[in-house]
């Protein structure tokens, strides 16, 4: 064994060049390691838009979707019931929607939807994460005597009104999550997909 | 290494043997310089331990270990998950091509009488590496939960009943769990597949190394290249494992994987013979599948299971046919190591052997018939007058001198 | 009434064993690329199939990406009414009900070609006859006593099992057929709404969609294959070279 003559440039080229292409296959091989951590197709079917008939809601009245495993209320609120959400601004903690994550820009406004009859809102109440109940009727409750119409939730008394803000002294800090949807035509309404994306 | 002291390796040095170990067992540990290509197979081996364990954690995230759920769960990581089936078949596929190499490597050792003193114990390592690995891949191919996963482990577990005196049947229920092969004895093998028995093995391995290092490895010529030393103490006939054998193995890996992909994306079924077809039919306790076949790599003990006509003195001879291996040191009596100075008989009595060994695999493989329990019954005698008849043929034959130093190369 | 004595490419002898291991099968030389047969092969799954039989490992939207169908014409043709779109593609069938109905539970086919194997499939589901002693009137050559109806004879008709003329080879001369007479072989007795050759190739192409289904990274599979093999040709370049310029030292 005899190191004489040895092209020291060579080697470095050598190790150099198959270290590289060895590294480029170790990427590789990396691939389906890491994208096995993705949702799978089981995650993603349950987590694909969900569209819901909303001909059949009753003016007043409220239905419950699902949407990646959470519930979805739709409401549809009455003209009398939209004209009196702007007479409660002085009882709410954000009437203007300043805190811009809990709705898309096409939800920031008053009645935190894309047409006001409609309001869509995650169930799931800031506080701590509850299903808050719909109370829609103007009359004193147990917990309000002096009730407008909303949500409430059993768990720690957390109240939000028709358009899912919160009321002062509620344990929420923040109003209801609007989660992103459209509409295709007037009746089905399709929950996860924003209408510029689609 | 004491000119390094003020440096992080020295560092790290004074508080880790890690230079020394490197030393040790890579840039000093000096390897005969005469490898062929049957040198490749103990790193391959290892490459593929690697791949399994690898590929077999991540199956572990979307695999189900339940009667209820576990074929669906395969099915899942099959279509659902991403990447799912590439690492599933890198699992199967990699199970056959790592009892290829060992196969291989194993055959080495016999070439070459790698076995012999001073590397007992490392064959002794390495039989229990082997035994632990069979153990291993039963288990696993039990996992999927397909026909020939729950019938496959029914035959196998039954085995033990063999046992006399009401010893056999309380065994195989203890094995299983319940009165027949049910989730609990689903669950204890997942258990024991991805935890307990990867430990062992890769422990052995530890073991089987050091061992071998300890003593160095021997070669295809047989000679100790300890013998005849340079100026510097270093053996003429050996060259350092890095870089020498570390840019030689990794032409051996490279065409290695070039086979394994080549099966692994065109064939991952192998046939029938890696992935049984009969397997991809969930497990049913009321239906047995017509023809129950071991996978290709249990198949020469499996044909020597079925050559021997007695249930219980069938069970005894395919564990006699894993058990006279652990002894072969002790049974060649011959004054040299490899075949190549030995005389005709060991020559013959090797080929025979190592054709004996794969007709039986294919056999075990086969429904049987007259002809095929003929031809395991006739290689099944040849597998065990290999061994048996050893101490004799090893002594009586003329041997040829064997050289001062080692032949061939480069 | 004449027999119609429409000779079916090859027989199947009467010598079919009960297990059918014997039974000559006829090849199903499958091309998973003809995404066409693919979906011819997916509509008469869905037509005919799946209201015994699930598919319950795959799911509706990978299907109808793998074989380009557009979703709104999946979801209008091939998908039952109360299933969405990333559903697996499970039916209504209860096993129990399958079981009354059929002396055993429709098995799930999602992998039935990868059990079976594409020829076994294939001709079995050429191979049904009339057998009055059977409950639904037909057995079947490859299965013998399959509990499973003649749910394509419609489109068949009805075969028979019994003497038949049998073609055996072809003149070399005047390219006319040679017919020879043959015991227990299968033929036509009432035509159905295809002819022979439609509906060999409706189950063709319906044997086709279920080895896509039995595995339906195939053909994926293989196309990375060749980029692995690429990849691994370019590596060794380099290696070689690596180990030929160390070995260089050791005389």
């Amino acid at each position: 064994m005899s190191q004489d003559g040895v092209n020291k440039g060579r080697r470095t080229l050598l190790v150099g060049v198959t270290a590289g292409v060895g590294a480029v296959g170790a990427g590789f091989l990396a691939v389906p390691f890491v994208k096995s951590w993705l949702p799978s197709e089981k995650a993603k079917a349950a987590g694909a838009p969900a569209k819901v008939d909303i001909s059949k809601i009753e003016p007043g009245a409220m239905l419950t979707a699902e949407w990646r495993g959470k519930p979805v209320y739709i409401a549809r609120r009455t003209q009398e019931q939209l004209d009196n959400l702007p007479k409660l601004n002085d009882s709410l903690k954000d009437p203007e929607n300043s805190v811009k994550e809990q709705q898309p820009a096409y939800a920031d406004n008053i009645y935190r939807s894309r047409k006001p009859e409609f309001v869509v809102l995650l169930g799931v109440c800031t506080h701590l994460g509850c299903a808050p109940k719909y109370f829609a009727e103007v009359k004193p409750e147990t917990f309000d005597a002096n009730w407008q119409g909303g949500w409430f939730c059993p768990c720690h008394g957390s109240r939000f009104d028709l358009s899912g803000r919160v009321f002062n002294g509620s344990p929420a800090a923040t109003n209801l999550v609007v989660p992103p949807y459209s509409f295709e035509g007037d009746n089905v309404l399709v929950i996860g997909v924003d209408e510029e994306n689609a | 290494m004491s000119k390094q002291k003020n440096t992080l390796m020295g560092w790290i040095d004074d508080r880790l043997p890690v230079t020394q170990t490197y030393e040790k067992h890579m840039s000093k540990y000096y390897a005969p310089k005469n490898f062929n290509f049957w040198y490749f197979f103990g790193v391959l081996s290892m490459m593929m331990l690697a791949n399994q364990i690898l590929t077999g954690v991540w199956l572990t995230m979307n695999f189900v270990p339940s009667a209820e759920g576990a074929f669906a769960s395969v099915e899942y990581i099959m279509r659902d998950v991403e990447w799912g089936w590439l690492i599933r078949y890198l699992h199967s596929t990699g199970a056959t091509f790592f009892f290829i190499a060992v196969y291989l490597h194993m055959m080495r050792a016999i070439l070459y009488g790698s076995y012999q003193k001073p590397r007992e114990l490392i064959w002794i390592f390495g039989m229990l590496i082997y035994l632990a690995l069979m153990a291993e891949a039963f288990m696993g191919y039990v996992l999927p939960w397909g026909q020939m996963s729950y019938w496959g482990a029914q035959v196998i577990i039954s085995l033990f009943s063999v046992i006399p005196f009401g010893i056999g049947d309380a065994l195989t229920e203890w094995i299983r769990g319940d009165f027949l092969i049910s989730g609990a004895t689903l669950n204890r093998f997942f258990a024991l597949h991805v935890i307990a028995l990867p430990l062992v093995i890769v422990m052995l391995v530890v073991l089987h190394l050091l061992a071998l290092h300890e003593v160095g490895s021997n070669n295809p010529d047989g000679v100790d290249i300890k013998k005849l030393k340079d100026e510097n103490g270093k053996p003429l006939d050996g060259i350092p494992f890095h870089p020498y054998y570390t840019v030689h193995d990794l032409v051996g890996i490279v065409v290695f994987l070039m086979i394994f992909c080549t099966v692994l994306f065109f064939f991952p079924e192998g046939n029938g013979f890696m992935l049984e077809y009969a397997n991809f039919e969930p497990a049913n306790g009321l239906k047995t599948p017509e023809h129950i076949a071991p996978v290709w790599y249990f198949g020469a003990f499996y044909a020597i299971l079925r050559a021997v006509p007695d249930k219980l003195w069938g069970v005894i001879a395919m564990a006699a046919a894993i058990a006279v291996l652990f002894v072969l040191p002790w049974l060649d009596r011959s004054p040299v190591k490899s075949w190549r100075y030995k005389g005709w008989m060991s020559k013959v009595f090797i080929i025979v052997f190592a054709a004996a060994f794969v007709e039986l695999t294919w056999l075990g493989t086969q429904p049987a018939n007259d002809l095929n329990t003929f031809l395991a019954r006739l290689c099944s005698v040849i597998y065990f007058g290999f061994f048996l008849l050893m101490p004799f043929y090893t002594r009586m034959e003329k041997t040829k001198p064997v050289p001062e130093r080692v032949t061939g190369g480069h | 009434m004449k027999k119609v004595f429409a000779l079916i490419a090859a027989f199947i002898p009467a010598i079919a064993s009960a297990a059918g291991a014997n039974v000559h099968l006829d090849k199903h030389l499958t091309d998973l690329k003809d995404t066409a047969s693919l979906q011819r092969g997916a509509q008469t799954y869905m037509n005919y199939c799946m209201g015994c039989h699930s598919l319950e490992h795959g799911r509706y939207n990978r299907v109808a990406r793998d074989l380009g169908i557009p979703e709104d014409v999946m979801k209008e043709n091939l998908i039952f009414a109360d299933k969405a779109f990333g559903d697996l593609m499970t039916n209504a069938m209860s096993p129990d009900d399958g079981k009354k109905w059929f002396g055993a539970t429709p098995p799930d086919l999602t992998l039935v070609a990868r059990v079976r194997r594409p020829d076994w499939v294939y001709t079995y589901l050429r191979s049904f006859y009339e057998d009055p002693t059977r409950p639904y009137g037909v057995n079947n050559a490859v299965f013998k006593d399959v509990g499973m109806p003649h749910v394509l004879a419609g489109l068949q008709g009805l075969q028979v099992k019994g003497t038949a003329q049998v073609a055996v080879g072809f003149d070399t001369l005047t390219g006319q057929e040679i017919t020879e007479e043959h015991e227990g072989v299968l033929y036509l007795a009432e035509a159905g709404s295809l002819t022979a050759e439609e509906y060999d190739k409706l189950v063709f192409d319906l044997v086709n969609f279920l080895v896509y289904m039995a595995e339906p990274i195939a053909v994926e599979r293989e196309r990375i294959g060749w980029w692995v093999l690429l990849f691994l040709a370019i590596f060794f370049v380099p290696v070689y070279m690596l180990n030929k310029e160390y070995w260089r030292d050791v005389k």
